[in-house]
């Protein structure tokens, strides 16, 4: 059969998305590494580079972070369930809250549970190109501690991010890739 | 990963009681089924009573990846003999239950390593299940913790409940159990199977992973089927369903035909469907046989002044007075000025309620400030995004809006040569102020010139259509012009963007004025006109009907009725008003789409191919492509919206015509814009919400209604055309109506209500009402503000209390600096193999998952007492330095966090 009989109705992620659709993009990726029958669960990962040559993630400043956090060794390769993961997590279902935990997970970009400077820098530069002055630089990065800095040490924890994250209008809008 | 010889380590720790001693073995898989966590605890905990030898290192072992276990550590110091003998109490009389439930002991065992077998399939299959289970399992734990101390017929009661609950996990042998179910049981098994479908119903909101999921998903999934027959609920299922969908249906029917209702004009479905038809007769005959415009304007002009048009249903004199029409007696004046008040009343209606909703949604209006930097930070990046264009687009955005208030914030610490930026910015409205007054009059000019002109034939077609063409042009030339001289003022961009768009809304209201005060003039003109015709139609009529006596010489004969088209015509100033609109808004489509066609289009394609053979590079410098103007674009509808209001009551046609037009130029602008345009270099929204934008409609609205109603509240109607002709004033149909259709008491109703004495204090009232709520929003404003001032202020002092005792106390700063540094290291190889094997195999990827534990934890239940046994190699480590666990969960195996430092003993 199919492959993707395997996760008809009963997935837990269903009601977020077109599971079929999701597969056959995953397989158009590389047709020649996944096969069509999931039955026997193959252990299949696209590296990489397929996945952040995705049109939905290419011109994405974040791809690779979020290939990271989605995948399961952690260096952007997935397998199908991550590749599903993924989306269903920015699908425009998927709740708010599991919505914030994810990007504060993609934004923490050195996976120490806390945006510290280092990560917010980063974060600046790679949406900016590289166009702003490290004074400015430094300095939007202080007001964004400043502003959401709870419990002011000095960095983000995930409260702080989710605290600041949900009052934020466009996060939901934002926060989401349609496939 | 190595799953497998996990298991079988685990299988060891947890085993050797099983295969020590037999009769034990049922409480271990009791125990197992239950919580798989807590087996190793208790068997630890056990461990300890038999081997006292060997209960230091097992300890050890335990402490850092079961809490559980820890726990049950401090429990067993003190209760250790007694837990031995509870123990072993209930598994006797275990073992006499199960006789009478089975029938044998030797069933029992075996069951138990089926039970066993199962077990181990599951965590082969489940390497996520031990932290699901704390879910759904939670709260089992804990009695189960607890039921030890507490009575034993408790005790009894949670295995056998246990028992029922592992069968569902290994499918063995569940159907004898079931069979013998009490009562309670029963109740136990439906509590389950509820929380077992929470868990469903929750599971997409964890963040988990897919294999995780499905694991779970299976697992409840197979409890839930397998026990919601038992429990005879299934059978429900179909009747649910039902219900499910009667009551979409039921709640669908009055939505779904909302969108019906909120066509305005039902009645003038007709007139549009005509209108629609007449519009495309012109077109077609004009584009066919007209090659330039000025030619189709004439003809169009010609079509529309003194065609058939004039007399279509398009307009208000198409209508007559026919006080009712037909078997069901349809009302057409009262209806006709019932629709044409109902449509301001409901627009209005609309309006002010989206606005409200807007301020409802954007109620965080008061955190705007409060977040800028972050929000620009974390969210201004559009996943959306799939192509590079856009991306580059949206990457410029960004660092501009970054640069913005970066610029903004530096403002805010200083300001300098305020005079020169003052006088600039006078200077600039007043140049402004020039331009509107110089649009103003010219527009009053040209009127006051058409007017002369109406009284002469021989006119070109520029002097025909010149009215149109200067507003248009008006409307083209002046923004660039204010955006030019706004530069002069410096302002933030935002602001600017909204002086500008409030400049080119006065420019468009004031045209639309000096039109309609001009127009006015006119129709005051033919009113005085309308007098003289009228006295002679009634000379006309009166003649005939004199000719005709005179020359049949037969009184008894009446007169046959004059041919309609014979009658002398008043001038129908009604109609003449409704042409205008109509000519304007028919002007004002051309303009627009023209403007794209030259404006976009044809820039687009000289600078797109002359680019190959000129001198510089045309994409990139001067012309490039032309942007899309959104706010311009909007204003445009605001504008457009606010001349159908005011032209609807006088040529009804006029919404069929505008609905054809935007409806026309949504697909054509699309295209224009996919085509020729490229996105605004620098966007900004005039504001968060959309209130900006609405409370210009809300303005337009009322403009327009004021002149409206205006007419209908003073101006005498034509006598010889449109639905109130013979009437005095227009709203005379409500008091007809009054008079003659409804019951005498109704009409003494409404001149009550009619009455001042009652009007000016039920106006006084909503006064004093609107007085009363704008003072209580205002004091909820103040609190509101006082409350975020007295939050920042805890900030502040909690900041500056931190920052004091940082500095007093050294001696403490230096311990609070060493312990989280100690945790954020790299574990020092710890005593015990087992925990320090484990965290030399951690992966620097699979941090990653340090994080997702620790949110499962904080997301499910707060049960402390949830913690895996820890065998299994790399996969998620034990909850980390969250603020929920971090007093019992800290353990030496995990490395990072600033959690506590490890218990040492």
């Amino acid at each position: 059969m199919l492959g993707h009989k395997r996760f008809s109705c009963n997935h837990p992620s269903s009601t977020f998305f077109p599971l079929s659709r999701l597969f056959y993009r995953y397989r158009d990726l590389a047709p020649q590494l996944v096969p069509l029958d999931y039955t026997g669960q193959p252990d299949v990962r696209l590296p990489y580079e397929l996945i952040g040559s995705m049109p939905e993630l290419k011109d994405n400043p974040f791809r690779q972070r979020i290939a990271e956090v989605f995948s399961e060794d952690g260096e952007g390769n997935m397998t199908l369930d991550d590749f599903l993961d993924m989306f269903s997590v920015l699908s425009e279902m998927a709740p708010r809250d599991l919505k914030a935990y994810y990007a504060f997970k993609i934004y923490d970009f050195n996976n120490d549970d806390f945006l510290c400077k280092s990560d917010l820098e980063k974060t600046l530069n790679k949406l900016t190109r590289n166009e702003l002055t490290e004074e400015e630089v430094r300095m939007v990065c202080d007001k964004v501690i400043d502003e959401a800095d709870l419990d002011n040490d000095g960095r983000l924890s995930l409260e702080d991010f989710q605290h600041m994250i949900v009052r934020a209008p466009d996060f939901l809008s934002t926060f989401h890739i349609r496939i | 990963m190595p799953r497998k010889s996990d298991v079988v380590a685990k299988m060891e720790d947890v085993g050797i009681e099983i295969d020590g001693d037999l009769s034990d073995s049922d409480e271990d898989t009791n125990k197992r089924r239950g919580n798989r966590r807590p087996a190793a605890g208790r068997g630890g905990a056990r461990g300890r009573s038999k081997k006292p030898d060997s209960e230091d290192e097992d300890d050890e072992e335990e402490a850092p990846r079961n809490r559980r276990g820890a726990n049950k550590k401090k429990a067993a110091n003190s209760h250790d003999s007694d837990e031995k003998s509870e123990d072993d109490a209930p598994k006797r009389r275990r073992g006499g239950a199960a006789k009478k439930k089975k029938g044998g002991k030797a069933q029992d065992s075996e069951d138990d390593t089926e039970e066993e077998k199962g077990n181990k399939k599951n965590k082969k299959g489940a390497p996520g299940k031990k932290g699901k289970e704390e879910d759904g399992k939670d709260k089992k734990g804990e009695n189960k913790g607890k039921g030890k101390g507490n009575g034993k017929e408790d005790e009894k009661d949670k295995k056998k409940k246990k028992k029922n609950e592992s069968s569902s996990d290994t499918d063995s042998n569940a159907d004898s159990e079931e069979e013998s179910m009490s009562e309670g049981e029963m109740e136990r098994l439906k509590e389950e199977v509820e929380e077992k479908k929470k868990i469903i119903a929750t599971m997409r909101n964890k963040p988990w992973r897919m294999k995780r999921r499905l694991v779970h998903l299976k697992e409840c999934q197979a409890f839930v089927d397998k026990f919601e027959g038992a429990l005879g609920k299934g059978k429900g299922k179909k009747f649910y369903a039902y219900k499910v969908m009667m009551t979409k249906v039921l709640m669908g029917l009055p939505y779904g035909s909302i969108p019906r209702k909120t066509v305005p004009r039902a009645e003038q479905a007709t007139a549009q469907d005509y209108s629609v038809l007449m519009d495309f007769n012109i077109r077609g005959h004009t584009l066919i046989s007209t090659p330039g415009k000025g030619h189709f304007i004439t003809y169009y002009h010609f079509f529309l002044s003194q065609g058939y048009c004039k007399y279509s249903v398009l307009f208000y004199g198409y209508y007559n007075n026919q006080r009712t029409i037909g078997l069901l007696k349809f009302r057409l004046p009262l209806s006709y000025l019932m629709v044409g008040v109902g449509t301001f009343g409901y627009s209005l209606m609309v309006v002010i309620r989206t606005m409200a909703k807007n301020a409802d949604v954007g109620g965080g209006d008061g955190d705007e400030g409060e977040f800028t930097f972050s929000w620009k930070m974390f969210t201004s990046w559009d996943y959306l995004i799939g192509n590079a264009e856009t991306a580059d687009n949206k990457y410029a955005s960004i660092t501009t809006s970054f640069k913005e208030s970066i610029v903004d914030e530096q403002e805010n610490q200083k300001d300098e040569n305020i005079h020169l930026r003052r006088f600039l910015r006078v200077l600039a409205n007043l140049m402004i102020i020039c331009c509107l007054g110089g649009s103003g009059y010219l527009i009053f000019f040209v009127v006051k010139r058409s007017q002369e002109f109406a009284n002469r034939d021989d006119l070109s077609w520029y002097e025909k259509n010149e009215l149109e063409l200067i507003m248009s042009l008006l409307g083209l030339v002046c923004p660039p012009l204010f955006e030019t001289i706004a530069e002069l003022e410096e302002y933030h961009p935002r602001i600017a963007l909204k002086w500008q768009l409030g400049r080119i809304f006065a420019l468009f209201l004031g045209n639309l004025y000096t039109f309609l005060f001009a127009l006015f003039d006119e129709v005051n003109n033919k009113l005085e006109e309308e007098k003289s015709i009228r006295n002679a139609s009634i000379w006309a009529l009166k003649e005939y009907y004199a000719n005709f006596t005179l020359h049949n010489n037969d009184s008894e004969a009446t007169a046959p009725p004059i041919d309609p088209a014979d009658v002398i015509r008043g001038p129908c100033w009604e109609t003449a008003v409704g042409i205008e609109f109509v000519k304007l808004t028919v002007s004002d489509i051309q303009v627009t789409y023209l403007t794209i066609l030259i404006g976009d289009f044809a820039r687009a394609v000289i600078v797109r191919f002359l680019n190959y053979c000129w001198c510089w590079d045309l994409e990139a410098t001067y012309p490039s492509y032309g942007e899309f103007d959104i706010s311009g674009n909007v204003l445009g509808l605001v504008f457009n919206q606010g001349m159908i209001w005011m032209g609807a009551f006088y040529a009804p046609g006029l919404v069929g015509i505008n609905v054809l037009r935007l409806l026309s130029s949504m697909y054509y602008q699309c295209w224009a814009v996919m085509a020729t345009n490229v996105p605004h270099e620098r966007v900004f929204k005039a504001s968060k919400s959309n209130n900006f934008y609405m409370g210009l409609l809300l303005l337009i609205l009322f403009l327009s209604l004021l002149p409206v109603v205006y007419t209908i509240m003073t101006l005498p109607p034509s006598f010889d055309c449109g639905p109130f002709s013979g009437k005095a004033k227009m709203f005379d149909v409500i008091m007809e109506t009054i008079d003659l259709d409804l019951p005498a008491f109704l009409g003494t109703l409404f001149s009550y209500a009619a009455n001042p004495g009652l009007i000016i204090p039920a106006v006084l009232l909503m006064v004093l009402a609107i007085y009363y709520l704008n003072s209580v929003s205002e004091a909820y404003q103040h609190a509101n503000a006082e409350l975020k001032k007295k939050m920042q202020m805890a900030r502040d002092e909690e900041k500056n209390r931190r920052n004091n005792t940082e500095s007093t106390d050294q001696v403490m700063k230096d311990l609070e600096d060493l312990l989280p540094n100690r945790s954020l290291l790299p574990p020092a190889p710890p005593p015990e193999t087992n925990a320090g094997g484990k965290s030399a195999k951690v992966k620097p990827g699979t941090a990653g998952k340090d994080v997702k534990l620790q949110k499962d934890v904080s997301l499910s239940s707060p049960n402390p007492n949830n913690r895996e046994v820890v065998t299994r190699p790399p996969a998620p480590r034990g909850p980390g330095p969250l603020p929920g666990n971090g007093p019992l969960g800290t353990g030496a195996g995990r490395g990072r966090g600033r959690g506590q430092p490890p218990p040492r003993r």
